[in-house]
């Protein structure tokens, strides 16, 4: 028969004060299989967690109700109270009688005393069914699966590898380097993006702890934190990387011209091509989509040209494997296309042209060596017009979000200006100026009075072809007038969006995402690495728009999350968690539906004892189980239950009242 | 269903069933069910900010209100409560990513059971109350306590208590 004790907490004036505590205390004797019911003045104490302890060894408990504050506040507390005793940690039920009613209640002393016996009883009913439970440990592979790799997964995967822990950085393109290799300088102190970035490029390359897998995409995903089976589809690159010396000769010859993407279409890049001459690895890929060769059957020129006889027309994707136990999400972002700006001619007039397309252009390595040029005619600009808030900040016609970074970028793309074309002007039309971070605001100015560049406070709103010159008319807000610039070449800031793969990935891998396609994190702000699902973790643009030094800090930060998850050689899990009952279970499968995280699968048992036969029954991975308990509820043969709430613990407390 | 008040020479009478009365000072007792991560959370809020409710709620902490099953709202009323608030997180906002939503269509269904069986739609009822919205709580609860007021008694009274 149980043995229950139970504590009552005065918690100095809060709970005493409202309630008739030691009434609670001899009411709670009334109880048959209450075997000791005593107060004090704080139960969380030293002196309080002693009480609870002598009093289980002397009057051999078997479970204990503490009358207190929430649970969400001290249940931890007394649960290692009750194991320094002896006494399984999951035998402790706590019954809620401050928050939920000396501090609700507090002019009638006798409705919350009345409630507070109610809420004892409960407990001391549901301790009663409480079984002993253990915490579940999970072996774990000490391998970190980085997907994406930008500037967010190259630091992540830098400083996991730092830790030694291997590392698998899978890359979608050719080359990693991802956004940050596209950029000229990089705001506040204008350093070049290729100066900082190639160098942790080629460490990634030449780490002894990262396996570098290019031109490859994840398809799959199986498995739970510690233990995850991840498939790798390896593109046909139609090039064998092992005997290819990057050479280039290949890409020289090639006679098929295909706009290059890495400089926004500006130029041409071949059908056997690198991505950039710093590419790592530095090995040329086919476009499939444009190789003669493989469209036709004819051409062939790079496999003639190849020395080493890399060139492999035959090639097929290829699926590996890896065990991980952690995975780290990178996939950064996407640009907004800015045609439904129609008033501004987007895609009629040649001249506006994107940030990023301006930014290639500023590129010294980039396609017009460094100097802006008017698409149309070719000349150099002189008046440049920028108009930030492209698609961020516009409910009617693309996203409501703030880009964050293009404040930034746009401050540093007038500077940049001004160093390419000193006898230029940059006119900058925006709706605020949002310059937060260490050195911004110093920036701006900077961009402001150094290069002169006008800022114009007001919406753009028509742009028109007067002779080979823009007319951009927009509204200064600050003098309440419209006002028309000249302009030779427009620019405009848009705004960052998720990449377009982002929700299928994102079902690929089990977390969930925003309805922009961002992945959401586990907490906004006290769990902003960590997604719901556990070992699974966001660094950069595929959580929000983010500048470089943010994408960096968040990317050390997943590295940092992921070497503490491998800190031991088992995982430590809650023991909380769903079992299932197979005599019971009937193989409908209503389970597997709900289970928010997979971790319901099926198995095929012997039809009975000895049978040959076979039935289908659910399987729990507590490993994955989370204790949401949703298939409990849906279970109609009552098979499944789910620890610390199973079905007699929460009927005893209905009924206890 | 009415919902008007019935009252006899002091007595309120049950609106189920009219032979079940109790004395006009009759408090209902009221089962809570709330999940643990935004209701309960929420609950507790109401308690550290010292916000007052009415004293009648029961309150039952389950991880998700998908752990809800049809059956504890069926047996409250059978045995114990004069009525049930089952709270969970916000649709969107579930802890466990899609419980909620689960518990959302599970509890209409069951609420047209019950009716369907003579219950009184306003005995169960269903809020999304977040870890933050203390004062939230306490307007659903006064509000679930005035609505089950104003039902009446589900159990047969004890002679006693007359």
């Amino acid at each position: 028969m149980a043995r229950v004790g139970v504590f009552v907490c005065y918690c100095g004036a809060n709970i005493a004060d409202f309630i008739d505590v030691p009434a609670v205390v001899e009411e709670a004797k009334k109880i048959k299989e209450v075997k000791i019911s005593v107060l004090y003045k704080y139960m969380c104490s030293d002196p309080g967690q002693g009480m609870i302890r002598d009093a289980i060894v002397q009057n051999r408990l078997t479970s204990v109700v503490v009358a207190a504050c929430s649970p969400r506040m001290h249940e931890k507390t007394f649960r290692k109270a009750l194991s320094d005793a002896g006494m399984n940690p999951y035998m402790l039920e706590v019954a809620n009688i401050r928050e939920h009613s000396s501090w609700v209640h507090q002019k009638d002393k006798k409705a919350a005393t009345e409630k507070a016996n109610d809420l004892i009883r409960m407990a001391i009913a549901k301790s009663i069914a409480n079984e002993q439970l253990h915490e579940i440990s999970v072996p774990v592979t000490k391998r970190a699966l980085v997907i994406g790799g930008g500037i967010a997964g190259i630091q992540a995967a830098l400083d996991i590898a730092d830790a030694r822990i291997p590392v698998t950085l899978v890359e979608k393109s050719p080359s990693i380097g991802g956004r940050m290799a596209q950029l000229d300088e990089t705001f506040p102190t204008l350093d070049c993006s290729q100066c900082i970035l190639t160098p942790k490029m080629v460490d990634v390359a030449s780490h002894p702890y990262i396996e570098l897998i290019p031109y490859s995409e994840v398809i799959e995903l199986d498995g739970y934190v510690g233990n995850y089976k991840a498939k790798i589809k390896k593109k046909a690159s139609y090039v064998d990387f092992s005997s290819c010396t990057g050479c280039g000769a290949c890409t020289q010859k090639c006679p098929v011209k295909v706009p290059n993407e890495f400089n926004m279409n500006i130029d041409k890049r071949k059908a056997i091509y690198t991505p950039f001459p710093q590419a790592v690895p530095n090995k040329p890929v086919i476009d499939a989509t444009h190789c003669t060769m493989l469209l036709k059957g004819k051409c062939g020129i790079c496999a003639k040209v190849c020395e080493k006889g890399s060139i492999n027309f035959k090639m097929v994707d290829e699926v590996i494997e890896r065990e991980v136990g952690a995975v780290v999400i990178a996939t950064g972002y996407d640009l907004w296309d800015p045609k439904p700006y129609e008033e501004y001619g987007v895609g009629r007039y040649k001249d506006i042209i994107t940030s990023l397309e301006f930014e290639r252009m500023v590129s010294a390595s980039g396609p017009t060596n460094g100097v802006p040029i008017r698409p149309s005619d070719g000349k150099v600009p002189k008046n440049v017009v920028f108009i930030k808030c492209i698609g961020s900040r516009d409910e009617a016609k693309g996203i409501e979000y703030c880009s964050k970074i293009c404040c930034m970028y746009t401050a540093k793309h007038a500077i940049l200006l001004h160093h390419k074309v000193h006898d230029s002007h940059a006119y900058i039309f925006y709706m605020d100026i949002r310059a937060a971070g260490k050195g911004y605001e110093e920036f701006v100015k900077r961009a402001q009075v150094e290069t002169a560049a006008t800022y114009l406070r007001g919406r753009v709103s028509k742009i028109y072809k007067k002779g080979d010159k823009l007319m951009v008319r927009g509204e200064d807000a600050q003098i309440g007038q419209v006002v028309e610039v000249e302009a030779d070449l427009v620019v405009l800031a848009t705004a960052v969006i998720a990449p377009k793969d982002n929700p299928s990935l994102a079902r690929l891998l089990g977390v969930s995402y925003d309805k922009y396609g961002y992945m959401s994190e586990a907490h906004p702000k006290l769990r902003p690495v960590e997604t719901a699902k556990a070992g699974i973790f966001l660094a950069g643009c595929t959580q929000a728009p983010k500048d470089i030094p943010d994408t960096v800090a968040q990317a050390s930060a997943c590295a940092a999350k992921v070497c503490g998850l491998f800190a031991g050689d088992t995982l430590k899990k809650d023991p909380m968690v769903s079992t299932i009952n197979n005599e019971f279970c009937s193989g409908c499968q209503n389970c597997v539906k709900v289970c928010p995280y997979q971790a319901i699968v099926t198995e095929e048992i012997p039809l009975g004892h000895g049978s040959k036969e076979l039935r289908t029954v659910a399987k729990i991975n507590e490993g994955v189980c989370q204790g949401c308990g949703s298939c409990v509820a849906i279970c109609r043969s009552m098979a499944i239950n789910l620890a610390g709430f199973t079905d007699p613990q929460i009927i005893n407390e209905i009924v206890a009242i | 269903m009415e919902t008007e008040v019935k009252e006899a020479q002091g007595k309120i009478i049950s609106a189920e069933n009219p032979d079940i009365v109790a004395p006009a000072d009759w408090q209902p007792v009221i089962m809570g069910i709330l999940c643990n991560w935004c209701s309960y959370a929420g609950s507790d809020l109401t308690g550290t900010s010292r916000i007052q409710y009415p004293p009648n709620i029961r309150i039952i902490r389950v991880p998700c209100s998908s752990r809800v099953d049809p059956w504890f709202i069926i047996k409250s009323l059978q045995t114990t409560a004069d009525g049930v608030l089952i709270s969970g997180c916000h649709p969107g906002d579930c802890h466990y990513i899609s419980g909620n939503y689960f518990a959302r269509r599970r509890f209409l269904v069951t609420k047209k059971l019950l009716n369907f069986v003579g219950y009184h739609e306003n005995r169960v009822q269903f809020s999304w109350v977040s870890a933050a919205e203390g004062p939230k709580f306490a307007k659903v609860v006064a509000k679930v306590t005035e609505d089950i007021k104003k039902l009446g008694p589900l159990h047969r009274y004890k002679k006693e208590n007359f």
